[in-house]
């Protein structure tokens, strides 16, 4: 997120991005290959290795049941955390999230509620808990687009994952109620150019980036602007309608079109 | 709960209306620039430190100012008490309320020096980072840090399926979608986009639209209260 470029590389790829090509030789709106694993941790109720080219994260769900919101006794609750581990890059260091990860873990904690992911109404429980649901999004390695992989490997984990109804006494194990299918399509733009699913270098030189959280419908469930740069109004059309469409293909490519496969 | 009722909203304000909003610039002795801001229900101080020196000085570049941001809700201005300090939610809003202003700063003038905002929430009703960045902006202006422009900004949301500006509390907890955005309204950059809930790319559009429009008025706000503290000690 700090990482530093050499000059003559910056200038390389804005002079491809002239001519709508890529250093790796990708169409512009074309992703690194999309890899999902998912059960890998068994001690956790879901989990995923996502990897999106060299980047790769692993999201593990641990479901338990616990206290409700005073707020609102009768719905489940979300905790999302993201950990950007010193191992995945030199620019990250150890200590407390900073606000890197917090927005990573707040984009895909929206992406996941804001649209109705997880049905929380139906993870009440019998004695007045809820199931409590925590998303771990572990950064493994850091090769660019870390808020897509995020997003995907949330949502991968959680539709294999299951309520572990047995160990707490609640009847026979259950899936969790997924109802959407949230997909996270983050843009940058280069001198005009829209690329998606930026390398690390790609988005080290561009000065901001847009992540665009769409689901079955492809109507919008959330969305992103980070980094000091800016974006036009009719940037900012364009790349909503290309991400919108781009995650309906991914869908397709990796669930089938439908949530449970 | 029904939020839309002949046209008007629950504050009885029309779909594209902006809440009452009052710039109150130098509003602090202290600060090298400031700002209050009252925004419908939200009550908000906003100041400028520097240029200055950069503590720890392991932060300062050597070829620009660095930009900080403070965004803080004060204990007693939401209903429920807020433990006081940063949570995840404030830490996120200043990050990027500070990339939402950093565009537009010329930082080049002030190699190895910050430029310290403050932003305090004395009292919250729903679009504080927006009304926040409207007053850090402005106080920007007035603490005399050279800017390419003003940056302005507002919320558009939806409520019982019309697109709408500028969320009172009830509208942003309890409505369909909500999305801040902040820009330069004279060059039309955009510097912070967010947006949760639900918008058909149609919906979005139109809030897209209606965004440019409360900022565009805001910023004619921002710019009269300007002048009209300097045109006052023009005339001294």
């Amino acid at each position: 997120m700090n990482d530093v470029i050499a000059e003559i590389k910056r200038d390389y790829i804005y002079e491809l991005a002239k001519r709508s090509e890529r250093a790796d030789g990708r169409a512009l709106d074309e992703y690194r290959p999309i890899q999902v694993e998912v059960g890998l941790i068994g001690k956790a109720e879901g989990s995923a290795r996502v990897k999106i080219g060299n980047t790769q994260v692993l999201v593990g769900v641990k479901v338990q049941p616990g206290e409700p919101f005073p707020d609102s006794p009768d719905t489940g609750v979300i905790i999302t955390n993201v950990e950007l581990v010193p191992l995945a890059s030199p620019s990250f260091e150890p200590g407390p999230p900073d606000e890197n990860a917090i927005e990573l873990a707040r984009v895909v904690d929206r992406g996941v509620r804001e649209s109705g992911a997880i049905d929380l109404s139906e993870l009440t429980l019998p004695d007045g808990k809820v199931w409590i649901i925590f998303i771990d999004v572990h950064v493994l390695d850091h090769d660019g687009n870390l808020m897509d992989a995020a997003a995907l490997g949330a949502l991968a984990a959680l539709v294999h994952a299951t309520k572990p109804c047995e160990r707490y006494g609640y009847g026979p194990d259950a899936p969790l109620p997924i109802k959407e299918s949230p997909i996270a399509v983050t843009a940058v733009d280069l001198d005009g150019e829209i690329m998606l699913d930026p390398s690390l270098d790609e988005e080290t030189i561009a000065s901001s980036k847009l992540t665009v959280i769409s689901g079955l419908q492809g109507a919008l469930a959330g969305m992103q602007k980070s980094g000091t740069g800016t974006l036009s109004v009719e940037e900012i059309a364009r790349i909503v309608k290309l991400a919108s469409s781009k995650a309906m293909q991914i869908r397709d490519d990796l669930f089938g079109g439908s949530t449970d496969g | 709960m029904e939020f839309m009722k002949n046209g008007k909203r629950i504050d009885d304000r029309l779909p594209k209306e902006l809440r009452p909003i009052k710039f109150e610039v130098g509003a602090l002795q202290r600060a090298d620039g400031s700002c209050y801001v009252e925004h419908g229900g939200n009550k908000i101080m906003a100041a400028v430190y520097g240029p200055r020196a950069v503590h720890p000085r392991h932060l300062q570049q050597a070829n620009r100012a660095i930009i900080r941001y403070r965004y803080n809700m004060a204990s007693f201005s939401v209903e429920e008490r807020r433990r006081p300090g940063p949570d995840r939610r404030s830490i996120e809003i200043s990050k990027v309320s500070r990339e939402a202003i950093d565009p537009v700063i010329i930082k080049e003038f002030y190699p190895r020096s910050t430029i310290d905002i403050f932003v305090e929430i004395l009292q919250a009703d729903a679009g504080t980072r927006s009304a926040g960045i409207n007053a850090a902006s402005v106080a920007l202006a007035d603490a005399g840090v050279p800017m390419r422009g003003l940056i302005s900004s507002c919320a558009v949301g939806k409520v019982d399926d019309t697109v709408v500006l500028d969320l009172v509390k009830e509208e942003d907890n309890y409505g369909q979608a909500d999305m801040p955005i902040a820009m330069d309204v004279r060059t039309g950059e955009v510097t912070l986009l967010q947006m949760d809930g639900h918008l058909t790319l149609d919906e979005f559009e139109q809030a897209l639209e209606l965004g440019k429009i409360g900022c565009a008025s805001i910023a004619d706000m921002q710019r009269e209260a300007l002048i009209q503290k300097y045109r006052g000690e023009e005339d001294e």
